[in-house]
């Protein structure tokens, strides 16, 4: 069996994918777990859990290229460059 | 005259005074039995445990350091000197702890748990001690030894009903207790240990 184990590293943070272990059972996985991500102070807690447990989506449709739902979608730099150039305009007068 | 005081157990650690004579055993098989388990680094049957396994035998290494530390107090002499430079017949570790058993993984775990068991009736006489420091240092033994358990406890677990398992756990149970003459291989194990020690004489770390 897989486990995929997610760590914290301080109090508050989200927990972020560490790595996985292979165990024969979910007691194993824990000892493992602990071993790998835990007896060095680096995580505060750990998630385990069976790798079928994830569910994972991997296929993003964008068929009629909607670049507006995205950050590169709005280009500001021409912008932001046209309006700084005006600022300075004033400025100078 | 009052009465004679009934006799304690003789096997009882809490007998015998000095730190030397209950500590120095103790100190012997864990530094020893951590040798033995550390010779499974890189060949364990698969990472996970390898990494564990490991963890393991550093443990009982820093277990090890801990009670020489203590003895090194009462004697005016240091964990390493304790550790490595006494000759062989000195040490005053189980056989049990000296056999090498790679690559035999299911007597190696049989070991492992039988050992355990021993080593936790143990330390739990040394939680009783009337010297503050030997029982407190028990106290932080207990505690990092409990992972030990359930480790040596799930493996059980999964070989209790494995064949081979059963046979080693038949053939080493006799030996759990056994003190006296060293096996032939602990100096082989003794020369590879205090190699670096006896060859550069004084140095440090």
């Amino acid at each position: 069996m897989i486990y995929e184990v997610f760590r914290q590293e301080r109090k508050g943070q989200a927990f972020a994918h560490a790595g996985s272990v292979e165990a024969p059972n979910e007691e194993f996985a824990e000892w493992y777990a602990r071993e790998e991500f835990g007896r060095r102070g680096e995580s505060v807690a750990l998630w385990v859990v069976p790798r079928e447990a994830v569910h994972e989506i991997d296929d993003f449709i964008d068929e009629l290229e909607r670049n507006y739902h995205r950050v590169d979608g709005y280009p500001l730099k021409e912008k932001l460059r046209e309006a700084r150039e005006r600022a300075q305009a004033r400025a100078t007068k | 005259m009052s009465e004679p005081k009934p006799e304690q157990p003789s096997n009882s650690l809490l007998q015998g005074g000095s730190r030397a004579d209950v500590l120095l055993p103790i100190a012997d098989d864990e530094l020893i039995l951590g040798w033995r388990n550390s010779e499974w680094t890189g060949i364990a049957p698969f990472l996970e445990e390898d990494v564990a396994f490991s963890s393991i035998a550093q443990n009982e290494v820093g277990h090890a350091r801990a009670l020489y530390q203590l003895v090194a107090e009462e004697l005016g002499t240091t964990a390493d000197e304790l550790a490595f430079d006494r000759k062989p017949e000195e040490y005053r570790c189980s056989p049990f702890v000296e056999l090498r058993l790679v690559p035999d993984w299911a007597k190696t775990i049989a070991r492992h748990c039988l050992y355990e068991d021993a080593d936790e009736r143990r330390i739990k006489e040394l939680l009783e001690s009337d010297d503050p420091e030997v029982a407190g240092l028990a106290a932080k033994i207990d505690r990092e030894e409990a992972y030990h358990r359930i480790h040596s406890r799930m493996w059980f677990d999964r070989l209790q009903d494995v064949a081979q398992f059963q046979e080693a756990l038949e053939e080493l149970r006799p030996m759990v207790d056994q003190r006296g003459e060293h096996l032939s291989e602990f100096e082989q194990l003794w020369e590879e240990m205090t190699e670096v020690r006896r060859s550069v004489a004084g140095a440090t770390w």
